[in-house]
């Protein structure tokens, strides 16, 4: 069996520009290496029971269509089902939202065309729509999780154009944290448990987020060979 | 300024230079994270810094220019927000915290960018809250100190966007630049529905329609938000795509996209508020 350090070699991967690449945990180390000698060059496609993201600035799109996909769904379900007590004030609040999340969701649609993944189906089941403090609770932590996917993700583009379109986003999921935190607990839309001692918002990995967004789907999952997700 | 690049090439000449700037065990969490102030202090920020002592080179300047732009902006903010919350009876007592929560991350904003640029840093401008009378009112009535927070907030979102352009791909500097955008953002998410629970028509995100680009209520601050009704994206018309029922409308397609803005129109904005040295 090769050792680590045998399979870095072979594939000519020296491991100080390997650390270049490396996102977070020895997992996803041991992970890139198997799959290392893959060199196929895809776009979205269905591979058994997942979907693939592809590569290149499609994955990143591709991973910015899923999670609107993503909120767009659990806002409508928010809509269409509205908490015990919601105020007139919070249901057109949330009401935007939920436009604007079938907004985002439907242009990376229309952007991506046929590089597109395909629709996901969600999995709210840890969710109660008919109480105020699970709903609100889950959006908060859709909208940093969002906020974070997209600060994260932002270096990878190579489009400039692409990076400006998820700069337009970000900061309007920014706002919706900012918003349902102040919900849950006035002046709490950015309290220390998500902005750092230098007044920095989340920034994640995909390989970090999308094992979180996949707890909120049923049936395909979402994998990423080209951004080291498997 | 791509970062990699820069390693890459010194790598060249000199094997151990990335063990020089970070040992190998802690690459891997600095890269991944801006967590913390120790990840920070880790970081070898002052690249320019770096580089003329290591190698007698210099960087070049257009990431400088960009992390100077939003060190000035920066300044500004901090100085309003510091400046406010010193006057004995503008700020209501329930809204303090609000202003404790902002001022507190711009001057921590005001220091991480200075110690990413070092000695490259400018110093801060003598700022006119009032900018030259047209807000004169500005630290004695909390109305005006409200919607002069809001259009500072606004207009830092769009600054930030419109420089993330001149930093593409830069793992480090674009990734702190986003960070510090989204929470310019929340602020300006929160000063709204801290205007909007005065009575004030106004919403979290800046809204819109077809002949009103400026939501805000006050022309005077028209400038912040010029092309902020722009409904088309990436040649997408966001107006032609579904929405729950129907086609999306044209208030949700302004809504979900925040503009840019040039820095040159945003130093025109801002420059009322600078006083002449």
């Amino acid at each position: 069996m090769k050792t680590l350090t045998d399979n870095l070699q072979s594939e000519g991967m020296a491991r100080r520009q390997f650390l270049r690449y490396a996102g977070t945990g020895a997992a996803v180390m041991a992970g890139v290496l198997t799959m290392a000698s893959c060199s196929k060059d895809h776009s979205a496609t269905v591979v058994n029971d997942h979907v693939d993201l592809g590569s290149g600035d499609i994955a990143i799109l591709n991973y910015a269509y899923a999670l609107e996909q993503l909120e767009a769904a659990f806002y409508t379900q928010v809509a269409a089902t509205p908490y015990s007590g919601i105020t007139t004030y919070e249901s057109a609040l949330l009401t935007d939202i939920r436009d604007h999340e079938v907004a985002h969701r439907e242009f990376f649609k229309a952007a991506l065309a046929g590089n597109a993944i395909p629709g996901l189906t969600p999995n709210f089941s840890t969710i109660n729509f008919t109480d105020r403090t699970s709903v609100l609770g889950a959006a908060k932590a859709f909208e940093d999780l969002g906020v974070s996917a997209y600060n994260g993700a932002g270096y990878m583009i190579k489009d400039v154009n692409y990076l400006a379109l998820a700069g337009k986003i970000v900061s309007v999921e920014a706002r919706h944290a900012s918003l349902i935190r102040n919900l849950i607990a006035p002046g709490s839309f950015a309290d220390s448990t998500v902005i750092d001692a230098n007044g920095l918002d989340g920034a994640k990995s995909p390989q970090q987020v999308v094992p979180i967004a996949n707890t909120y789907l049923s049936g395909k999952k979402i994998l990423a060979p080209s951004l080291g997700i498997f | 300024m791509n970062l990699f690049n820069v390693i890459d090439e010194i790598q060249q000449v000199d094997p151990e230079f990335q063990d020089r700037i970070s040992p190998r065990r802690d690459a891997i969490k600095n890269m991944s994270s801006f967590g913390t102030k120790i990840a920070v202090a880790a970081l070898p920020f002052a690249f320019t810094t770096l580089f003329r002592k290591a190698y007698g080179q210099t960087a070049t300047s257009s990431v400088n220019d960009v992390l100077n732009f939003a060190l000035t902006l920066e300044y500004l903010e901090a100085y309003f927000y510091n400046q406010g919350l010193a006057q004995a009876n503008l700020i209501p007592a329930g809204d303090k915290g609000y202003f404790t929560t902002v001022a507190g991350h711009e001057n921590a904003h005001v220091a991480f960018l200075k110690s990413v640029l070092g000695s490259a840093a400018v110093t801060s401008p003598t700022f006119d809250l009032t900018a030259k009378g047209t807000f004169a009112d500005v630290l004695t009535n909390y109305n005006t100190y409200l919607a002069v927070a809001e259009t500072f907030e606004d207009t830092g979102v769009r600054a930030y966007k419109g420089q993330a352009g001149n930093l593409l791909g830069n793992q480090v500097v674009l990734t702190a630049a986003l960070q510090i955008h989204a929470v310019e953002a929340r602020h300006a998410s929160a000063i709204r529905y801290l205007r909007a629970s005065k009575g004030v028509s106004i919403k979290p995100w800046i809204s819109g329609s077809a002949t009103v680009f400026n939501d805000t209520g006050i022309a005077a601050v028209n400038a912040s938000y010029a092309g902020e009704n722009n409904t088309v994206q990436g040649g997408v018309d966001i107006t032609t795509l579904n929405a729950v029922s129907g086609k999306t409308s044209i208030t949700a397609a302004i809504e979900a996209f925040d503009e840019p803005l040039d820095k040159a129109s945003v130093l025109a904005i801002v420059s009322p508020f600078i006083k002449a040295s």
